[in-house]
Order: C-alpha cells, then sequence, then structure tokens
C-alpha cells in the first residue's frame, strides 16, 4: 500500500501481485498502471514502485529504460506513433510522418508548444494488412493517407 | 483445394459476437475441452497431438506435441504455460485475428494443453500495444472462469487452471521465448543462455511450456476431430492449416487461411488479388521480415517448414511481404537494419554492435556515399552476428542482410559511387 496513488490503485496492484509466485514478476504491468495515472515514469514513480514492490529503485529503473512503452518525459495528450517499419513504408508511411510534422509544426520525437501532441515513429504494430497505420494512444488507425490523418486528428477533443 | 471449406481456426470470424462465450459455445465451443477431460488421459491428449504432426506457428515451427513431452513428468515444482502473445515480427499479424475474433478458441486450447502435461497456472504475454485485445482477451477469461471452463475443478472433472493476461511494453526481443520468460519475471527482456531448456528451467525456474497463440488456437480441432483430420488440411509432417497475413502493394492485404504447403503464387496472386494495379512484383519475404527474401522468379513453392528451408528461406510466422518493382533494394535494407538496430537487446556484443554499425553503412549508402567493398563489408557484418549470439535474433538480423545483398547484388552496386 502506498499513501502517494489511489485507493483503487493500490487494490489493482495488490490483485496483479497475487498473481505471480514473486511479486516482482508484477513490474511490467504495475509500471502501465501507475504510468496511466501519472503520465509518465519519473525517479519519484521509480521509488513508488519499489517499494510497493520490494525492490530497489535501480531494478525499476533498469526496466523503464529498456521499453519503448515507459515514459521517462512528459508526452502530449495524444501521442500519435506512426509506423514506418517495412509494409507501412512501402505503402506510404513515411510521407505520412514528413505530413505529420508539418502539420503538428513539430519534430519525430517531440512534443508541440501546446502539450497537446507527440509524435513518434514506431516498429511494426502488427497491423500491417492495414498498413500504413498508426496509434493515437493505445487507438489504432490504418489505411492511412493524408485526408484520414486529417479527419482523426479533427475529431480528437 | 482451398476455399471457405478449408477455414478452421478462422471460419466463424465472420460472426458477430463470437468472442463472447455464449456464441462460441453455439458453434461447438468447448466440446474439444470437454471430450479431452471425460473421456481421454493426458497421455492421449499428447499422442493426439504428437501424431497430428502441430508446429509451431511462432516462428522456429518445432512440432507442439514433442515441446510438451519435453516437461519431465514427475517434478517437485508447479509446471507453468506461457502462451506467446507478442506478435512483434515485422509484417505478422495473425495472431491479433485470433485474439480479437475468437479469444476462447485460445483459452479452449490453453486448457487442453495444461490438462496434457499437468500445469494449473499458465499466463498470456501478450504485446503492450495491444491494449484493447487484451481487455477483450481479459474479459473472455472471466467469462471462462464463470461458465468452469477455468479455475478450481474445472467441468467437475478435478482439473484446475489459472489463466493470467501479462502485458508487455515495447520490445521485440521479448517474442523470443527465453526472453519472454525474463519479461514476465519483471525484468529487462534479456535472453537466457540454453541450455537449460524452459521445459526443464523455465518461468520462477520451473519446467515451462511456452506456444505461440496460433499453435494452440489449433488444438481444440486436433482433439475434436482428430489427428487424421488435422493431417488432412495439411502435409503429413507439417499438419493443419496457416494463417498467412500478406501485406505489402496487393489488391487485397489481409489474412488467409490456407492448408500448410499452399503455394506462394496461388496465395499472392489468386487470393490476395495480385498486385496493385501498375504494379510489378520483385521479391517476396515469406515469413516475417527476419526469414530470407525470395526474388519474383522464386515463388512457385511450397508454404511449409520444410520446403522454404530448402530454399534458403524459413516459413516463420507465415507473414508474406510483398515487395514491388519501384520499390529500390536499399530502401528494403534500410528498413530490415533499422528494425534490428533498434530491437537489439544489447547483451550479446555481435548483435549489439553488428546491428548498428550495419545500419550506418546502409545510410551511408542512402546518402550516396556508398564504396567499393560496401556490399562485401554488409556481408561480412552479418555473418559475424549470424550463429554468434544466445537467441536467434542475430541469426534474424544477419539473415536478410545476407540475402538481400546476395539476391540483388547488381542493383546495390549500382548504387555505389566508386564502383
Amino acid at each position: 500500500m502506498s499513501p502517494d496513488i489511489s485507493a483503487g490503485l493500490n487494490k489493482k496492484i495488490a490483485e496483479l501481485a497475487a498473481r505471480y509466485p514473486k511479486k516482482e514478476a508484477a513490474l511490467l504491468p504495475v509500471l502501465h498502471l501507475v504510468q496511466r495515472e501519472r503520465g509518465l515514469i519519473t525517479a519519484e514513480e521509480e521509488k513508488l514502485v519499489a517499494g510497493l514492490l520490494g525492490l530497489k529503485p535501480i531494478r525499476v529503473r533498469e526496466v523503464v529504460t529498456f521499453y519503448t512503452m515507459f515514459y521517462q518525459l512528459p508526452m502530449g495528450k495524444y501521442h500519435i506513433q506512426v509506423c514506418t517499419n517495412l509494409t507501412c513504408t512501402l505503402m506510404g508511411g513515411e510521407k505520412l510522418i514528413d505530413y505529420l510534422q508539418k502539420k503538428l509544426g513539430t519534430k519525430i520525437g517531440a512534443t508541440t508548444a501546446d502539450r497537446r501532441f507527440t509524435l513518434s515513429e514506431v516498429e511494426c504494430l502488427g497491423a500491417c494488412e492495414q498498413a500504413p497505420c498508426m496509434m493515437v494512444n493505445f487507438d489504432y488507425y490504418g489505411n492511412l493517407d493524408k485526408e484520414k490523418i486529417d479527419a482523426i486528428l479533427k475529431d480528437l477533443d | 483445394m482451398s476455399g471457405v471449406e478449408d477455414k478452421v481456426l478462422t471460419q466463424n470470424f465472420g460472426l458477430e459476437n463470437l468472442y463472447k462465450v455464449d456464441v462460441y459455445l453455439q458453434q461447438g465451443g468447448y466440446q474439444a475441452l470437454k471430450k479431452a477431460l471425460k473421456e481421454m488421459t493426458p497421455g492421449q491428449v499428447m499422442e493426439e497431438v504428437k501424431k497430428a504432426g502441430l508446429r509451431g506457428r511462432g516462428g522456429a515451427g518445432f512440432p507442439a506435441g514433442m515441446k510438451w513431452s519435453f516437461v519431465p513428468h514427475k517434478v517437485d515444482q508447479p509446471k507453468l504455460l506461457c502462451v506467446n502473445a507478442d506478435e512483434g515480427e515485422p509484417g505478422t499479424f495473425k495472431d491479433r485475428y485470433i485474439l480479437s475474433h475468437n479469444p476462447h478458441l485460445l483459452i479452449e486450447g490453453i486448457v487442453i494443453a495444461a490438462f496434457a502435461v499437468g500445469i494449473h497456472t499458465a499466463y498470456i504475454y501478450i504485446r503492450g500495444e495491444y491494449e484493447a485485445v487484451a481487455q477483450r482477451l481479459e474479459a473472455a477469461i472471466a467469462e471462462a472462469y464463470q461458465k468452469s471452463f477455468l479455475g478450481k475443478n474445472i467441468l467437475e472433472r478435478g482439473f484446475e487452471l489459472d489463466l493470467f493476461v501479462h502485458r508487455g511494453a515495447g520490445a521485440y526481443i521479448c517474442g523470443e521465448e527465453t526472453a519472454l520468460l525474463e519479461s514476465l519475471e519483471g525484468k529487462r527482456g534479456h535472453p537466457r543462455l540454453k541450455p537449460p531448456f524452459p521445459a526443464s528451467v523455465g518461468l520462477f525456474q520451473c519446467p515451462t511450456v511456452i506456444n505461440n497463440v496460433e499453435t494452440l488456437a489449433n488444438v481444440p480441432f486436433i482433439i475434436g476431430k482428430g489427428a487424421r483430420w488435422f493431417l488432412d488440411h495439411g502435409l503429413p509432417r507439417d499438419g493443419g492449416t496457416r494463417i498467412f497475413g500478406v501485406s505489402g502493394p496487393v489488391v487485397r492485404p489481409g489474412i488467409y487461411e490456407l492448408p500448410v504447403g499452399t503455394s506462394l503464387r496461388e496465395i499472392i496472386f489468386s487470393h490476395a488479388g495480385g498486385l496493385k494495379p501498375g504494379k510489378k512484383l520483385k521479391a517476396v519475404i515469406p515469413g516475417g521480415m527476419s526469414a530470407p527474401i525470395l526474388r519474383a522468379d522464386e515463388i512457385d513453392i511450397k508454404m511449409d517448414c520444410e520446403s522454404l528451408a530448402a530454399a534458403g528461406s524459413m516459413l516463420g510466422s507465415a507473414a508474406i511481404i510483398v515487395i514491388d518493382e519501384e520499390t529500390p533494394i536499399l530502401d528494403v535494407l534500410l528498413k530490415v537494419a533499422k528494425f534490428y538496430s533498434h530491437e537489439s537487446c544489447g547483451q550479446c556484443t555481435p548483435c549489439r554492435i553488428g546491428t548498428s554499425w550495419i545500419y550506418k553503412i546502409i545510410k551511408r549508402l542512402m546518402a550516396g556515399d556508398g564504396e567499393r567493398g560496401d556490399v562485401d563489408e554488409l556481408v561480412r557484418l552479418a555473418s559475424n552476428i549470424k550463429g554468434k549470439t544466445l537467441c536467434p535474433m542475430g541469426d534474424a538480423a544477419a539473415m536478410p542482410v545476407i540475402s538481400l545483398t546476395q539476391k540483388f547484388r547488381t542493383e546495390l552496386e549500382s548504387s555505389l559511387k566508386n564502383q
């Protein structure tokens, strides 16, 4: 239990830890949950998670820095990840990321000044039949072209 | 020989709400589990799967029944099952279809496999990006517990199994089975030295079976309809169907479930509709990005593990990436090199250094600064990764570089400025 996170999250973490013979095995799922509540994983969250799972904070950092889905810097409200792996490139994905850079006025890996969008390149998302594809937070979008991207961004609040 | 009647795993994918247990039950779901638990011994289940020639659908193509039989019978520790739903091999998306359209088929396969091996805890390791799919899977698992297909005393036969979903966090290497185990234990995805193999020392140091989603989704059909029936859908040593994923500039990209051994030409030109108007075929990657490439004149080949191995490639995850004439081979090479240099876990020096070295050379070639000897250098570097790493990712990174440079050497050399 930690007083620094919500009661609901404490309960979920306890449930997760009980699924494994060693509670440290819950590290990845717990980091996902904490990131959802806090938005990112800084040294503070690392310490928090380490305390919950009985680990040294450095063990948590080892893991956070290995996996691409844990964010160590603040992200925009919408994280746009465009696949630029082989199939998506064959289908025009690189042109789309250029288009997004111009449209949003930001570079790959950067966040817009209003903190609305972070733009990233991502490796294969496992949706090659809909190439070119992208993710906005956890939503998948496929068969993209410039017009479709315009419509998707317009629909975001 | 192929058509709708050949579909096994995907036959009901068109049904609305198939992912719900009631609809699955209406289609005869969980009958194979009942048969296994009520009419068969664990040994008989394992024998049937062995006889069916079910080969792993994740990439390596190892016979699944044999893998199960490597787990020692009597041990003090619990035995465990890990389902590999990491699906990271570029070009591959078949498991996403199974997981989202028919999660109960996978769950049924898992329970039967666990019964055969004597396993009471199983984990599904699913790639982090598949969040919506993971939620659907969690809901299906909850339904299966309610209906007594999971939990204590399954179908009142005294068999017990707990099943949990475990989400990854964006690392290709975690699809490698021992990296998957490390990741599931809450660590970096660094592959382990083998032996010991997971069947004897796996997750939490316990004997562990690791199977791909599609592999397990075949098990209910093998038990329900028999090994003979299954073999009739494929080849004598490679039974059943495969879910081929076709992507790239074809008329109808998507999944095509067809008998093992269907010709690559038929899959691309009949099922996927051939290339888009005005485009010509240049090359095909037949089994996910790490499979050595085939030229357009090499596609009259049967899509099964042994035929592709004989042609110097591999069936891998049966993910077919179609490349058209307009695409420069250097572009393909750049994508391959970038991917593996990004995804190398960093543990073994040949892979960590070699993949980024290869990527740097290819970027230089792209910039027009290629020199005589660069192509040989790429082959030399790739050859120094292959077979010199703990896990198969070294080979996966090296093989496409070697095959692309061998098969398209003239084209690559013509892009060098000082020939």
